[in-house]
């Protein structure tokens, strides 16, 4: 479903390099894990998966579903089935958070060739996807993330996961900021939406979101490389041992 | 106005004095009224402000003003659909008020022509200082609107709407109001029209004690139209006026906002949005004097700025040396969305007094791109993100207003600009 091939990346302002060759093949139905000591890539990463403008891509590709997806904008990247839950979601004053799900969901739904919801049945599914993430209806009447905590950024964030039904999911941190509660009803949440037709880039920094987010494969990012790939056991190696061992034996 | 000898008078000057030469006969007014109209006129003569007056240095009133249309007796304008259903509706057309004014319970509501034909109005005729430019031309003019007076203790529960509605032309109204001790009121003020007119219109609220008043200021004239209004309030003891102004529209737009706090604990709210767009000029200036001690206020304008539109606001607060104890906040943020618009902001704070909480500020900004790739990155297509982030922007202020009926009739007017301009 996404291979990325041979890619260079560098932030656009100062030319800084922040990928330098990075290989990675995820399938559909794979939930695969990206880990890495802090500055190793990730966030940026994801970044780029969803087309941010603050990076360039200097070398290689990115592929999905055999398309480069390069050339594509934020918006058509997200229409064509790509999601990022961002680390820090924005808090956007004066945009209400229903207002901005029902034009996400519409929006798509046009680019599908899809008729817009009619409001009862976006209703519904706002309702059921907030219950099932055990959020209040009413903080989905403020301005669209603003006032959230932390851990309720982070459930909005897998609640317009859930209502977009995107095919690729990079969650970039989605456990940092969240109590053991949040981090058990967000992971639910991901793995409610686990489907053989749909992949997963779990970013994390720590092995205890893969505890609820059982990944099939597990990546070690590191100076904008992936150094190793392993089996859900590299993660429990990482944790016990620290990158110090894997970054050693790349080197 | 300005002392100083113009070399020789602009052809929107001439326009002035000679139109005044030739409707001198038509206009109503007992004598008192008509020396108004003379002092008037004579300030006219002196010149048109220019930007060497300091309250004219963004708006060159004499340069910009260059067309002064023919009054056009004959045109007709269809009163509007108020923005809020159900509103009482008080229709100036074309200069003229309606014959037959609706019967509201516990208002009083009188035709300004009469109130010029009797004299009773005169007193209210006088300028404010040496460069009222828009309260000389609209006193030397000035030939219909309504007088409306809400007695004391009632609670109007529908809004009332006062319509100036221009048809081309040249129209000039008075719009005096007066809210009694303990009443409770929301007042539209709806300035629209179809052609390429100049208007003057001038506002004046008296809040009684305990008073409280929601103004709405909707402008919405055409690209063709010069708009020149004043709104002069004063606050008295313990009562509440929130003004909100919504400008969009108009080709050379200035709105003058004179506020005075007269009794204690008397609080003023200024909300604006200017929405400009096209190859205009637009200007909100506000005075606001904190006179008595223990009264509060809080401006928020909020600005966006496309095309070739220009747009000033002043904002000067006076606090007087006996009214300790004011506590007073403005801010202006202006959306910059073109490189060819421009925005100028000028807050001033005079403090006299030395017990007092004052403090303003300015924002020029432009989209913000983290915000946009948010809402793009959920599928939002780059243009319909852009909208939604520049409604936002504005609908903050609205939404403020806290009244849900009003909130969305002014975000009614919101989307037909957007409609429009987006």
């Amino acid at each position: 479903m996404l291979e990325i091939r041979n890619l260079h990346a560098r932030i656009v302002d100062d030319g800084t390099e922040i990928i330098r060759g990075l290989n990675l093949t995820v399938k559909a139905g794979e939930v695969a894990a990206i880990m890495g000591p802090n500055g190793s890539g990730k966030s940026t990463l994801s970044y780029i998966l969803a087309g941010r403008e603050d990076y360039e891509v200097t070398e290689g590709d990115i592929l999905y579903n055999g398309q480069s997806i390069l050339e594509m904008d934020p918006a058509e990247r997200a229409t064509s089935g790509i999601f990022l839950a961002f680390q820090y979601p924005m808090e956007i004053p004066g945009v209400a958070t229903m207002e901005f799900l029902k034009v996400a969901m519409n929006e798509q739904r046009k680019a599908r060739g899809e008729e817009p919801l009619k409001i009862p049945e976006f209703l519904k599914r706002v309702k059921e996807a907030a219950a099932s993430l055990s959020m209040d209806m009413a903080m989905l009447k403020r301005p669209l993330n603003v006032g959230f905590s932390g851990g309720e950024k982070k459930r909005a964030e897998i609640l317009q996961m859930k209502l977009l039904e995107p095919k690729l999911c990079v969650l970039d941190e989605t456990d940092s900021g969240l109590d053991i509660d949040a981090l058990k009803i967000v992971s639910d949440g991901v793995n409610a939406l686990r489907a053989p037709d749909r992949a997963f880039l779990v970013i994390t920094h720590y092995q205890r979101l893969l505890e609820h987010i059982v990944p099939d494969s597990v990546h070690v990012l590191y100076k904008g490389q992936v150094i190793k790939s392993g089996d859900k056991s590299l993660a429990l190696d990482l944790e016990a041992n620290g990158y110090a061992g894997v970054i050693g034996e790349a080197a | 106005m300005n002392m100083h000898t113009q070399p020789q008078r602009t052809p929107a000057e001439t326009a002035l004095i000679d139109a005044f030469g030739d409707r001198l006969s038509l206009l109503p007014g007992d004598g008192a009224v008509m020396l108004k109209r003379d002092d008037a006129i004579e300030a006219i003569k002196h010149g048109l402000p220019t930007r060497r007056i300091e309250s004219w240095h963004y708006t060159d009133l004499r340069r910009l003003l260059n067309v002064v249309p023919d009054f056009d007796a004959a045109a007709m304008a269809k009163a509007l659909a108020p923005i809020v259903e159900g509103s009482a509706v008080l229709p100036v057309l074309n200069g003229k008020s309606d014959a037959k004014v609706p019967t509201i319970e516990g208002v009083t509501v009188q035709r300004l022509l009469e109130k010029l034909t009797d004299g009773s109005i005169a007193p209210g005729l006088d300028s404010y200082g040496s460069d009222d430019a828009i309260g000389a031309l609209n006193t030397a003019f000035v030939a219909d609107g309504y007088f409306v007076d809400i007695a004391d203790g009632v609670e109007l529960e529908k809004p009332i709407e006062l319509q100036n509605v221009q048809a081309g032309g040249q129209t000039h109204v008075r719009l005096p109001v007066r809210v009694g001790a303990g009443a409770k009121a929301v007042i539209v003020e709806r300035q629209a029209g179809e052609g390429a007119a100049l208007v003057s219109s001038v506002s004046q609220l008296v809040l009684g004690e305990g008073a409280e008043v929601t103004w709405l200021i909707v402008q919405e004239q055409p690209e063709t139209a010069t708009h020149l209004a004043q709104f002069k309030a004063h606050i008295g003891k313990n009562a509440k006026l929130t003004l909100f102004v919504m400008n969009a529209g108009g080709k050379l737009v200035r709105q003058e906002i004179m506020v005075r706090t007269t009794g204690e604990g008397a609080d003023f709210k200024l909300r604006g949005i200017n929405l400009l767009a096209g190859d205009t000029h637009s200007d909100v200036t506000m005075v606001l004097d904190h006179a008595v001690p223990h009264t509060t206020s809080t401006e928020v304008v909020r600005n966006v700025v496309t095309g070739k539109a220009r747009g000033v606001f002043q904002g000067r607060i006076n606090v007087h040396q006996y009214a300790q104890k004011t506590n007073a906040k403005m801010a202006c943020n202006t959306l910059l969305l073109s490189d060819d618009g421009e925005f100028s902001t000028k807050p001033e704070l005079e403090i006299f007094a030395d017990d007092v909480v004052c403090g303003h500020g300015a924002t020029v900004t432009e989209i913000d791109h983290d915000h946009l790739f948010y809402l793009m990155a959920r599928g939002v297509d780059e243009k319909t993100a852009r909208g939604l982030l520049v409604k936002a922007f504005v609908a903050e202020v609205i939404e403020e207003l806290d009244d849900e009926t009003i909130v969305e009739a002014l975000e009614a007017r919101l989307d037909d600009w957007f409609v429009t301009h987006g």
